[in-house]
Formats: C-alpha cells, sequence, structure tokens
C-alpha cells in the first residue's frame, strides 16, 4: 500500500483485494454489541471538507470512531478558510495539531493531491472526493458491495471481479466516482461499460479501461450490475440534454428496464438519488436495490483504507482476536 | 553600470547570426565597423569567440504588471529580466490595473520604461474599454500620444463579439495598427482549467478546446481580409490553428502570428502532477500540438517567438490547481528555450532565430530601431550567446520579480552573456550590468 489513497489508479489488484479483505474482517464487528477496535487509540484523524458532504464525512467519522481514533471535523463553512484561509495554511494548521492522517473533500480536482505532495503534513492523505476527479473509498465500498452479491463463496474473500460486467449510468463527465469505479473495476478484472447521452461522456474517455454506449436498452439484458449517477437537474439549463423527462425516459432505471436485467443482477445507486430522474421509485425500493447497503459497506471500506493506511501491520482480524480475548 | 561610459566596444570574435568569426565595433548609439581584425583603437575589447551574435531580442507580448500588481512584476523588475533574456525591447501587455486603455496608462508605462533603461518599452494599448469587449477604447489617442501604440490587444480576453472585432480591425488602418488577438470563445472555455484530452478526462479538470481557439481565427482571418485589415494572433497553441494561419497566409491575407517558447516544448500530460506551475493559458497542448508548432514556426506560418511573460506572486500559484493563476514567466529562458527545441534539433538555424525573435517581431509592431541587420551604421541593439553553456534552471537567481517558471531544475542550453542596448550593455558576462 502507498503512504496515501488519492487515486484508485494507484492501487494494485494486490493493494485492492487486501483493502476489500481487511473491510471484510472487520465488517463482522458490525454485528458484535461493541463495535470499537482499540487500534487507532491516541491516533488523530482530521475530516477536512471544503465541500458539504454529511453522508461521506459520517461515513469516515464512523470509522475512525470504531477504530478508536480521535476525530477532528474541519468544515469549510463557517470558518477561516471560507474568509479566504489557503488550502497551504489549513494544512499547516492542521499538521501543527499532530494530524496523523487527513480525510479531505474538495471542490477542486487534484486538491489531495497536492496535500499529498506539496510537503505542507507528513500525514496520510485520504481523497474523500476531489472535484470531478476522484472519489476512491466509494470505488472500494462499491466493489465490495458487488464481491459480496457476485462471488459466492465466503463473500468472495481473496478474489477479484474478473470477467463480472458493470454497467456504469448517468452524468460520467461530471462523476468522480465514475473515474474512481473505471480505475478499481479494470484492475479488478471486471468489464466495465458507461452509459450516457454524448454529451455526459468526457472527450478524451476513448483512453479508459471500458467501453462506452449511448443505449441503456443495449446494454441493460447482458450485465451482472447497473450503477445509476446522480444527475443534477440544473445540467439541462448548460443543454446538455432537453428535458428532465427525455433525460429520465432514454437513461432512468425503471421497473421495466430492471425486469429485462438478468436475475441475479443487482441495482447500485452512490446515493443521494434523484428519484424520478435517474432511477423510479420502483426500482431504488426494491431488493435488487444495494443503495442501503452500499452506505453500512462504507464504514467497513473507510475503517480499512485508515487502518491500513496508519500501520495496521498486524491483520485486523488478529487485532479483534487480541480484544476479544481482554 | 560599467559598461555605460565605455563609448567605443569591440566584440571579438563573434560569429554573426551563427557564422564565420567577425569583429563588430560597437561606437556611441550604433555599430561602427563589422570585419575581421578591427583595430581595438581604444575601444573595450570583448573576446566572445565561438559566441552567436543576434540582433536584440523582440518581445511581442510581456505582461510587465505595472500599473497595478507591482506584487508580482513591475516595468523594471520586468525589462531588467529581459535584458537577461536577452531582449532589447518589449511588448508590455494592457491587462494591467487600471487597464492601459487610455492614453493616460500607455503613456505612464512608456515612460517607467524609458526610466529604466534596460530594454525599450513599447506600451500595447486595449481593444476595448477594460477589457470587456463592448466598447472601442480610444485607439488613436494611444496611437498619438507618445507611446505611439501600434499593436493593440484585449490579451487575456478574446475580442469575441464579431462586430467589435471587425470594427477594431478596420479603424486602426488609420494609423497601420495590428490587433493581436487572444483567440478563445468564452462559452466553449467556460470554467476551463486545461487542454480538453485524454489528460483533462482522467483528471477531471475543466476542458479549454483546440476548437475554441481554431474558431476565434478562422473568423478573424476571414473578417481580416473582408476589410483588409493586419491581424496578428497570440500565442497559437494548436496543430488546426497552424492550418488555419497557412491557409490565410496562402491566400495572401495580413495575418501574423506568434507562439510561445512553452508551447514549444510541454505537453498537457506535465499536468498529471497538478502542480499549478503548469497552468497557463492558452493551456499546454499535446506532443502532436508541439511539434506542428515547431514545424509551423520553422516554415515561417508562425511568424515569431513571443514570451506570453506573465508573472504572479508565490502565493497564487503555491495552491490546489482550480485555485492558481493562469501564466509562467519566461522572459529569462525564451532564448534556451528557443535553441533547445529549434536550433539544436535542426529546425532553424541562428539567422532563422534573429528573423523571428527580432526582425519579425519588430516588423509587426512596427519598431524601427529594432530587428535590423547586424551592420555598419545600424543601431547598436544587439545580443550574444553562449550556446554551448549547458545549465539548471534555478529560478533563486531570476532578475524578474516572480519566479513562476515551469523549467525549474530543467536543463537547458544557451545562456545570454551581453545585451547591449543602442550601444550601452545592460548585461555584462551573465550578469546585469
Amino acid at each position: 500500500m502507498k503512504r496515501h489513497l488519492i487515486s484508485a489508479a494507484d492501487l494494485s489488484r494486490d493493494d485492492a483485494v487486501l483493502i476489500l479483505d481487511t473491510a471484510e474482517e472487520l465488517a463482522r464487528l458490525a454485528d458484535r454489541p461493541i463495535k470499537k477496535l482499540p487500534t487507532l487509540r491516541g491516533r488523530t484523524v482530521v475530516n477536512l471538507f471544503f465541500e458539504d458532504s454529511t453522508r461521506t464525512r459520517i461515513s469516515f467519522e464512523a470509522a475512525a470512531k470504531r477504530l478508536s481514533a480521535d476525530v477532528i471535523n474541519f468544515s469549510a463553512k463557517g470558518s477561516s478558510v471560507s474568509k479566504g484561509e489557503s488550502l497551504k495554511d489549513t494544512a499547516l494548521t492542521l499538521e501543527a495539531m499532530g494530524a496523523d492522517a487527513v480525510v479531505i473533500r474538495h471542490h477542486a480536482s487534484g486538491a489531495p493531491h497536492r496535500l499529498a505532495t506539496s510537503g505542507w503534513i507528513n500525514g496520510a492523505v485520504v481523497n474523500a472526493g476531489d472535484g470531478t476527479h476522484e472519489h476512491p473509498t466509494q470505488a472500494l465500498l462499491d466493489a465490495f458491495t458487488m464481491r459480496r452479491h457476485l462471488i459466492p463463496d465466503a463473500s468472495g474473500v481473496g478474489q477479484d471481479l474478473a470477467g463480472r460486467r458493470v454497467t456504469i449510468v448517468g452524468d460520467i463527465l461530471h462523476s468522480r466516482v465514475a473515474r474512481s469505479n473505471v480505475h478499481l473495476l479494470a484492475t479488478l478484472g471486471a468489464e466495465v461499460t458507461l452509459v450516457a447521452p454524448p454529451t455526459l461522456v468526457p472527450f478524451g474517455v476513448e483512453s479508459w479501461p471500458c467501453e462506452v454506449s449511448y443505449d441503456l436498452d443495449a446494454v441493460v439484458g447482458k450485465t451482472d450490475a447497473v450503477m445509476m449517477l446522480r444527475v443534477q437537474r440544473e445540467r439541462m439549463n448548460a443543454a446538455f440534454f432537453p428535458t428532465e423527462r427525455e433525460y429520465a425516459r432514454r437513461y432512468g432505471l425503471d421497473g421495466d428496464r430492471m425486469a429485462r436485467m438478468p436475475e441475479h443482477a443487482i441495482v447500485m445507486h452512490p446515493g443521494p438519488m434523484n428519484r424520478g430522474m435517474e432511477i423510479t421509485a420502483e426500482v431504488a425500493d426494491s431488493d435488487r436495490c444495494t443503495a442501503v447497503e452500499q452506505v453500512a459497506n462504507g464504514v467497513s471500506i473507510r475503517m480499512a483504507v485508515l487502518y491500513l493506511l496508519l500501520g495496521g501491520n498486524e491483520s485486523a482480524a488478529a487485532t479483534a482476536r487480541t480484544e476479544e480475548s481482554k | 553600470m560599467t559598461m555605460s561610459d565605455t563609448h567605443k566596444t569591440l566584440l571579438r570574435g563573434a560569429k554573426v547570426l551563427g557564422g564565420e568569426p567577425r569583429d563588430v565595433l560597437i561606437e556611441g548609439e550604433r555599430i561602427a565597423a563589422v570585419g575581421t581584425g578591427l583595430d581595438a583603437d581604444g575601444a573595450t575589447v570583448l573576446d566572445v569567440a565561438g559566441q552567436i551574435l543576434l540582433p536584440g531580442l523582440v518581445d511581442l507580448h510581456t505582461h510587465l504588471r505595472e500599473p497595478g500588481r507591482e506584487d508580482s512584476e513591475t516595468v523594471l523588475t520586468g525589462t531588467r529580466a529581459a535584458a537577461v533574456g536577452g531582449f532589447t525591447a518589449v511588448h508590455a501587455m494592457a491587462n494591467t490595473f487600471p487597464v492601459a486603455d487610455t492614453a493616460g496608462v500607455v503613456e505612464q508605462v512608456w515612460r517607467l520604461g524609458r526610466e529604466s533603461g534596460y530594454c525599450d518599452v513599447q506600451p500595447v494599448g486595449a481593444v476595448t474599454v477594460g477589457l470587456e469587449g463592448k466598447k472601442l477604447a480610444e485607439l488613436g489617442a494611444m496611437h498619438d500620444s507618445a507611446a505611439g501604440v501600434r499593436v493593440f490587444s484585449d490579451d487575456g480576453k478574446c475580442v469575441d463579439d464579431a462586430v467589435i472585432m471587425r470594427r477594431a480591425l478596420e479603424y486602426v488602418k488609420a494609423f497601420d495598427g495590428v490587433i493581436a488577438q487572444h483567440a478563445q470563445e468564452p462559452r466553449l472555455t467556460e470554467g476551463a482549467q486545461m487542454n480538453e484530452g485524454i489528460v483533462s478526462a482522467e483528471l477531471g479538470l475543466g476542458g479549454w478546446p483546440a476548437v475554441a481557439e481554431e474558431s476565434i481565427i478562422a473568423r478573424d482571418v476571414l473578417l481580416a481580409a473582408h476589410v483588409g485589415s493586419r491581424v496578428h494572433i497570440c500565442h497559437l497553441s494548436t496543430a488546426g490553428s497552424v492550418e488555419i494561419v497557412r491557409w490565410a497566409k496562402s491566400k495572401g491575407w495580413n495575418v501574423t502570428a506568434e507562439v510561445t517558447p512553452h508551447h514549444l516544448l510541454l505537453t498537457d500530460e506535465l499536468v498529471r502532477s497538478y502542480d499549478p506551475v503548469y497552468k497557463v493559458n492558452p493551456p499546454l497542448r499535446t506532443e502532436a500540438d508541439v511539434m506542428a508548432l515547431r514545424e509551423a514556426l520553422a516554415d515561417g506560418t508562425i511568424d515569431c517567438v513571443a514570451t506570453d511573460h506573465a508573472p504572479h506572486p508565490h502565493e497564487d500559484k503555491d495552491c490546489e490547481w482550480g485555485a492558481a493563476a493562469m501564466g509562467m514567466v519566461g522572459l529569462e529562458t525564451a532564448l534556451s528555450v528557443v535553441q533547445h527545441t529549434m536550433v539544436d534539433t535542426g529546425l532553424l538555424d541562428w539567422t532563422g532565430v534573429a528573423d523571428r525573435m527580432s526582425v519579425r517581431p519588430s516588423a509587426i509592431g512596427r519598431l524601427t530601431g529594432h530587428g535590423r541587420p547586424i551592420a555598419a551604421g545600424e543601431p547598436a541593439n544587439l545580443t550574444l550567446l553562449d550556446s554551448a553553456y549547458r545549465g539548471v534552471v534555478n529560478p533563486a537567481g531570476f532578475a524578474s520579480r516572480s519566479r513562476n517558471t515551469p523549467y525549474e531544475g530543467r536543463e537547458l542550453p544557451g545562456r545570454v552573456t551581453y545585451t547591449f542596448l543602442r550601444g550601452r550593455a545592460t548585461v555584462v558576462d551573465g550578469k546585469l550590468a
């Protein structure tokens, strides 16, 4: 493992499988009455959020707390950042306070990369979503969810996603989730197809390790997982598509389309969902939709990432056993 | 200035335009003689055997930042940087605070240049009031001022309104002016952060598509042809732009173009570092674009090299990519980059370098005392280059007030050893006089 988690592209297959396996071990904690491990006792994790994202922040917060780390939440709103403090000065401040890891969410693509390579801080940097670049822990939790559903033996422990077909539908252009998923899924051996109107496919996509289709109906019948991305209604005003209704008709997932998916195939959504836009309520509330499960898995994945980056030398399971014997 | 009192200087053994060794005698403000075995006759003798003698370089595109942003550069520090880079004249861009859109501002910049004494400063006037693209600035007044403005540009912004552009092109015909267009279709580049392509798709940075430059150039060469005016294209950056300019020139239209040193060397692959030192407008393009630009400069489709020297204070680059300012300093490295990309590759000889970095930019700006032949009786605006030198770029030693160079730590060839402005050395042995 590298010292930071900036991009899903930085992860080797073995790194990725290690994170998924570690998360699988840590997930078992959630079933116990006391969900806490002492692993990161005395370590400080800072959640540095320049962009509102309550869901991601509380997921990281829960993960750090279950590992007994001290958690500091730093939100740009109402702080010195909104008064014009630079990323550098914020970083130097956190460094002075002794942050062992900084989980950063930023509206500018590349800000976590800059934080990790600038020499401003010594701690580990975890990218919690940067601009339209990447969101690697989201891709990891998505892969974790897929592995549990699509690899039958032992929840897929030790295995990758070789040969599994994943369809990602929606606003690929502006999606950091899509970018991280394409990298990680390719590393894990899955076959990825992106589906979107041509206006929402990035110029230059031909270098990505995936297929691109403009026709959801053509791919929905031969896929193991369909991941629906949130599409902001405002995109309509920038002429990315004519109307919300036309988008929903051509690229939304409704009951009819879901019925044409293979029986074992799952529907995924990173949330928050735009019900009636990219996904109908019928699909969102169906048994095949893993959106809520993805949230739970997010905590396990983020525990695994913090654990591995902050130097868990023993396996997570060994730590858990030690704790049990006390 | 140690050399300023010396009225006679003899350059011994200089390779004039890279040719056979010659002695060049400078007397007062002019070249007195060019020959072999010239008599020193009381002159200060400089043994410059093996060094390349060029006419003083002329930059059509320099941001001196004064008035308004003296924290990044002043006319004095900028002209000192220019002298170190071998320049004897620079065109100071109009996007200052206040904007150089009146006779008062251009005269102020012109006067500051005269007082600096390191390099002639020819102010560029804004095309429109406040660079806003809405209303023509008083172009005639700026021309008639002491600054004698001939080049007009809203650089930093595109004159995107076709009617305003047409009127500006027509209007400056009255005093043989030229409109230097920053070709950037604004709607196609909203939120643009880097070249739109494979790298931007991966990095998730807003794309600046080549078509946003090319569509404006296509429109403007057609407009210039239609109204019979001359148009100059600033910092041309794509292979497609080269094709359009080549086509316009084949029609005999009065179109000229410049390329920056950085677009001759660097590509958008560097942006993968997210280091804002590579953030520039127009953005770094692809390898194919770089090769097309070199070829076009070699064959004369692109008339000249212009630095687009754009100083920024450290804090405007010591931040995340999205928050960083666009631009690079370039005066002190321009000739080295041109040697590296054009001469050492065999694309251009030193006569060609003199043409693209002095003769043609002087002609476009209608400067009279620059870009002249190296011959007896001509103004002694001269640059000496040690082309055998190899050195690593160290911005700590820059004369510019700013350090935002993309070449830090990179080895580049060539070093300006002497610069003469009207016979007076502004640079001696590589250092400011």
